[in-house]
Order: structure tokens, then sequence, then C-alpha cells
């Protein structure tokens, strides 16, 4: 390898380790903040590393903060979204995909128009709808309205329309009901679209911040992103409590993003439109 | 299982359960659909045009008057606001996002683990990273001004100063968006087919020349596609704004979303929202409109 190739390599080495330094540092910092003793907290020059790890900030945040709870809301609320969009825009994907029927086109169309509409028009009535039902501080509250997307509709009838119609004469003869060949043909062959409607959808929801916002009044209903905001409030300055509590918020996603690469990928561009 | 023939019954003969399946399957979205995107579209049009009540109930018809308190209260400002913020995150951001997916595309060892590494912010919630980010930005105590500090640069008030505070929001935010606009451009260079680089080379491009002429209109639909998403997500920025600096210091963060949410939930005034909120939808379609205008033109698409 010439000499200017292999000062180009460096020079890369270079840029990428200064970028990738630059870009997780945030992220590592906190995971060492979360560490800190107490005393090394605040201190100037500030600490990059705590002297010996310090994992009694985990206990004490613990045992002051329903962490725990704060996670399982959000498992809860997320899980349910995900599968009730995937229930809900599979078929009606899988009807626009493969069934015909008087006035597809117009519902079609009614659905794709609802893509473009944001959500700060929708929210205020959405709001005083789960007021006025006394779903406030419940789970369906915070499921509810968003069981059905038209983007998950679209998403899946992109995957349904890549099967072979042929297919489904083929097991209609053979004496395949409409719902039969649904369930156990066209879903298992839609199955990359599934997961990638899922992964997509469970991120977004364990994300969402400003209708938890609203609908969680009780400590014991918000979610983990609503949690880590009252920490600030709950725990004073006592960042190494904090960052405690928001490494342990900020690991689900970190392993979902390690497991789920590819499907979440996927989806973001599928899917950016509504992010 | 029934036997049954290949080509549907003649039309008389289908019988109306089967003709009513097709709406069975569309039923679940199309009721959830109805409850919570087409009717409040049109209720939120509705509220618009009253005064309402704390509860949320149209109390005196006002017709347009809501609209027109907007536009001439800071309503407008706070739109100036919004669109300072587009300003500062969308272009910066996907410019990182393309150099990051340049470096990390290279044909390298460990390459695979610096493109985990850039697109780690993906995981990161806005709230989350807005916590984070209170304590990074601390004028006393932060790591930020203790790094400047070491160069000589003297402490910045990042979120109390009406000058920083816009600024600093916008630096987290394309932080926190980094993830997404460099997992974006990274299939983009992925599609790229190496023929088209390879011939570059033989034509005797180097490596600036293989990127503007080759690279860059290969991938101009995705970076056109992160634009579009960009832009719209810049706009509905709440939680990082929330969280830093709740539209402080004397406005200067007050966007159009944190502002109608303090409209709406913090003086109870629904009508007056609903007018903003479908003023800044207005906004973000011809916005929108435009960028299609512009950028369509100078997409290439295969």
């Amino acid at each position: 390898m010439s000499l200017a190739a292999r000062l180009n390599r460096l020079l890369l080495y270079v840029a990428l380790t200064v970028a990738a330094v630059i870009i997780v540092f945030p992220i590592l910092y906190a995971v060492s903040i979360s560490l800190m003793p107490p005393a090394e907290v605040n201190t100037f020059p500030p600490r990059f590393v705590p002297s010996t790890p310090n994992w009694a900030n985990y206990a004490d945040v613990a045992r002051t903060v329903p962490v725990g709870r704060y996670l399982l809301n959000s498992l809860v609320v997320s899980a349910a979204v995900t599968l009730g969009q995937i229930a809900t825009a599979s078929l009606s994907g899988y009807a626009f995909a493969f069934l015909r029927f008087p006035g597809r086109a117009a519902l079609f169309a009614l659905f794709m128009s609802t893509m473009m509409v944001p959500w700060e028009v929708t929210l205020i009535p959405n709001y005083l709808t789960i007021r006025s039902l006394r779903l406030l501080d419940s789970y369906p509250g915070l499921i509810l309205p968003f069981l059905a997307t038209a983007f998950g509709t679209f998403l899946l009838r992109q995957f349904f329309l890549q099967i072979p119609r042929e297919l489904e004469d083929a097991a209609r003869i053979d004496g395949c009901g409409r719902f039969r060949f649904f369930w156990s043909i066209a879903l298992p062959l839609a199955r990359p679209g599934l997961l990638t409607l899922g992964a997509y959808t469970f991120l977004n929801t364990w994300n969402q911040y400003l209708w938890p916002l609203l609908v969680t009044n009780t400590r014991l209903m918000r979610t983990v992103q609503i949690g880590v905001r009252f920490l600030m409030n709950e725990e004073g300055m006592q960042y190494h409590r904090i960052m405690a509590g928001v490494v342990l918020c900020m690991l689900p996603a970190l392993v979902i993003l390690l497991w789920g690469q590819r499907y979440l990928v996927r989806g973001l561009m599928a899917g950016g439109i509504k992010g | 299982m029934r036997p049954r023939l290949p080509e549907p019954a003649p039309r008389a003969r289908v019988r109306w359960s089967e003709r009513l399946e097709p709406y069975l399957y569309l039923a679940p979205s199309l009721a959830l659909l109805a409850i919570f995107t087409f009717y409040p579209i049109v209720r939120s049009i509705y509220l618009s045009l009253f005064l309402t009540d704390p509860l949320g109930r149209p109390r005196v018809f006002l017709g347009l008057q809501h609209y027109a308190n907007a536009l001439s209260s800071t309503f407008l400002q706070s739109m100036g606001v919004t669109l300072l913020f587009v300003l500062y995150t969308v272009p910066v951001g996907l410019i990182l996002g393309f150099v990051l997916a340049l470096l990390a595309h290279q044909p390298l060892k460990g390459t695979r683990i610096f493109q985990l590494i850039f697109s780690s912010p993906l995981a990161i919630s806005a709230a989350i990273g807005s916590t984070i980010w209170v304590m990074l930005l601390n004028p006393v105590s932060g790591m930020v001004n203790y790094l400047l500090g070491l160069v000589g640069i003297a402490p910045i008030h990042w979120l109390t100063d009406p000058r920083w505070a816009l600024l600093s929001v916008g630096m987290v935010s394309i932080w926190l968006r980094l993830g997404f606009n460099f997992v974006l451009m990274l299939s983009g260079l992925q599609n790229v087919p190496d023929e088209l680089l390879e011939a570059a080379v033989v034509d005797g491009a180097g490596f600036w020349a293989k990127t503007r002429y080759v690279t860059l209109p290969m991938i101009s639909p995705t970076l056109f596609f992160a634009a579009v998403v960009g832009v719209i997500h810049a706009f509905q920025v709440f939680a990082e704004i929330e969280i830093m600096t709740a539209g402080g210091p004397s406005d200067a963060t007050n966007t159009v979303v944190y502002r109608i949410y303090q409209v709406a939930f913090r003086q109870y005034e629904f009508g007056s929202a609903s007018a903003q909120a479908i003023l800044l939808f207005i906004v973000m379609v011809v916005l929108t409109y435009i960028q299609f205008r512009l950028g369509e033109r100078r997409v290439h698409y295969q």
C-alpha cells in the first residue's frame, strides 16, 4: 500500500474516531455520572469517570422513584399499541391489496389523506374525548387513540401487494376460504412487513411524550418519558441519581436498537413522514 | 371448507355475507380512525370558530376571530422562532448525516462498530436526551463549559441567555436526530451501484469528483426525503423545549407547538389553540408543497 493511501486511511480513522467520541459522549457520560459517589458529582474541575463505581445510586433512585412501574407502563402501552396496529393494519391493508369492493378507491383516498394531518390538529379533540370518557390516567387512555393509523395500513398494503395473486387463486381452487388465506398464507408471507411496522410503532410509542404528559396526572400512570421529565423536579440537582434513573430508562431502547436495527431502519425510512 | 369455483359466481348469486366481508376487514381501522382522526379534524375546525369554556365546550360563536387574533398577536413571533429553529437544525443535520455516512461507508475494518455508534442517538428519546444535555449545559458545573474553558472560552449560559437558548435546543435536537439522518443516508449510499463508482474511478475521478458527480446525484432522492421529513419533524419539536427551556427565556424558544400546548392546556383556551393548530397545519402544507416544487426538479430519479 502506498504511503498516500496509508495516510488517507489513518486520517479516515481519526475522523471516524473523533465523530464517534463526540456522538457517544453524552450517553457514556450519563452512565459514568450514574455510577459516581455523590461527593464526586458537581466538583470542579468535573470528573469524567468515578473513582469506584457506586451502584447504590441505582438502588437509591429505585427506592424513591417508581422506575420499575414507569418501565412497566411504557411496556404495556407500547406492546398494546404495537399489537393493535399490527392487527388493524394487517386487516385493512389486506383488504385494500386483495379484495375488490365498491368504494375501495374512495376509502383508500380517505385513509391516505389523513397521513398529512399533523397530531397538533387532532390533539385537543382527542384529549377532550378521552377526558369525557373518563379515561385520563388509565391504560386505555394512553393506548386507544393510536390503535389504528393510515400509515400502518399503507405500509402493510405495500407488503401484501408483493404477494402474487395467482397464489390466492390457487389456494381458492384448493378450497381455501378468504379469511383462511389471509390468516395462514398472506400474513406469514408479509412477516417482514409486520416486523417493520412493529419495530417502528413500538419505538415511536415508547418515545411518545406530549400525549402521556397530557393524559397522566398520577405518578403511577406515568410512562418512562414522563418519569424522566419529572426526575429533575423530584431529585433536585442530584445528577448521580437523575442519571441512574435516565440510564435505567434508556436501556430497553438501546437493546431494541441492537436487536432490531434492520427492521427499525426499514420502518423509519417508510414511516419518516409521520416521525 | 366448502369447495368454491375459482371465478366469482355471477353477481346476483353472491351472497350478502360475502359482499359484506371486505368491509369487515376494514371496520376496526375505519372505526378507530373515525373516532380519533376524522372526527377530531372536524371538531378542531368547529372549535376554532368558538369561544370555549375551560371544559372545551363551545360557548360564543366568533367566526374567524381567533384566526385574526392569532395573526395580530405574538403567534407570528412564535412562527418566526419555529422557522428559525428549522433553519438552524435541518441543513446542519442533513450535512452531518451525509458526511458521517460517507465516512462510515468506506471499505475499512471496523466500520460496523462506527456505524452502530453513529446510529446510537436513534435509541435516545427526546426526553432522555434533553435531560442529559441539561446536565451537560449547566453553566456552572456542566461539562461543555468546562471543556470550552480549557481553550479559554468564558462560560456561556446556554439555556438562560436569549441569544443562545434556541441555538442550544437546536444543537441537542440535531444530536437527537443524527442517528436517523445517518441511517437514512447510509442506506442511500449502500444503494449506489458499485459499477458507477468504479466507472468514475476508471475515468480518473478522485474522491471529491466521485462524490460530487456520482454519489450526490445518486442519493439526491434520499437527501430530498430526509429534508422534507426533517422540516416536518423540526416544526413539531416539543419535548426538548418543554424540558430544557419551557419556551423561555423571554419567549426565545416559544415555538408554535409549545405555544399551542400552553394556550390549550395551561390557559384552557381550546378554541384559540385549535385555530392556531390549524394555522400551523396550513403553513406546514404550504412549506411541504414549496419543497416539492423546488426539490423535485433537482432530484435525480433513476
